[in-house]
């Protein structure tokens, strides 16, 4: 994909804004987390700002926008497998309710937790 | 023997052999992480108590090394759009500024692992941060391979644009794409250990 040197320097500009939204919204995200919200809105709140983040770099930077189908079937096959991997640990916990938790505590020295 | 297609894009795939290969290490890389990830979730959820990061890492620390990444992200895809116009100096002084600001998170992401080791947290004494130093650790060795790479471009490696343009160009896609993926994910692992 050829570019004129005017497409170009409207690139560069595009990079610039962009850079500056990522860095607004880091200070955003600090700023979010003196507000006092229950941890799962804490979170939520936290990986939306990191999502929005996140697709600026991959769509701009990554110029996943205007990419090829190709790479965008290899991407979304990613996606299903991370989203697999992320769910196994919450689908696992979820047959857990109720019963006595054998995790150790995060705080609690790794000799103790083998206890 | 001679890779093919690494300066004209294939028929079938309408994409550079290049592109194509580096696109596939970064979906090998969002699984890597993402086990790691699904790790974090795994302990977090099972733990009767999980510390707040911010009480035991620093925020500020963690900030300035965001906005070093993220400032270093805009200087790699800038080298990329230099060599797009032509301006190979430019290109040299913004991959400079990139390698540069890659070095600079090493340096404060080792005073805050010294900062802790001398402390007494080490990765033995609770999960929390077993997991802080395996996912911070592996990512610090992603930055340090993009060093090395973006190095080898910056110096003996941009020989190239001299003999061929456009594979150059290619290869800095390549290299700016995986710099931006080790961005990407520091922008989830700074809220995630720093302040949830």
């Amino acid at each position: 994909m050829s570019e004129s040197p005017e497409e170009v320097r409207d690139h560069i500009k595009l990079y610039w804004k962009i850079g500056i939204a990522l860095l607004v919204l880091t200070v955003v995200t600090v700023a979010v987390s003196y507000i006092e919200f229950a941890v799962p809105m804490a979170i939520l709140v936290a990986l939306i700002i990191a999502g929005t983040k996140g697709s600026l770099v991959a769509s701009y930077f990554m110029h996943l926008i205007g990419e090829r189908k190709s790479i965008y079937w290899a991407l979304l096959l990613t996606v299903f497998f991370f989203l697999v991997l992320i769910i196994i640990p919450i689908l696992g916990h979820t047959d857990t309710y109720g019963v006595h938790k054998t995790m150790p505590n995060a705080n609690a020295p790794a000799a103790e937790a083998h206890d | 023997m001679e890779i093919p297609y690494v300066v004209d894009e294939r028929a079938d795939t309408g994409l550079t052999n290049v592109k194509l290969g580096i696109w596939l290490f970064l979906a090998s890389e969002v699984m890597l992480f993402g086990g790691l990830f699904s790790t974090y979730i795994l302990l977090r959820i099972n733990a009767i108590e999980w510390p707040f990061g911010a009480d035991i890492l620093s925020v500020p620390i963690g900030a300035f090394n965001t906005v070093v990444l993220i400032l270093s992200s805009v200087t790699m895809v800038l080298c990329y759009a230099a060599l797009k116009l032509d301006d190979f100096s430019g290109y040299k002084r913004y991959m400079g500024m990139t390698v540069g600001l890659a070095v600079l998170f090493l340096v404060v992401k080792s005073y805050e692992y010294y900062d802790k080791f001398s402390h007494g947290d080490v990765p033995a004494v609770s999960t929390y941060l077993a997991i802080y130093f395996t996912l911070t650790g592996l990512h610090a060795l992603h930055i340090v391979g993009g060093v090395i790479v973006n190095g080898y471009f910056l110096g003996p490696g941009s020989k190239l644009w001299h003999a061929n343009r456009q594979q150059f160009i290619n290869r800095i896609e390549a290299a700016g794409l995986y710099w931006h993926f080790v961005d990407l994910v520091w922008i989830f692992l700074f809220p995630v250990l720093y302040l949830l």
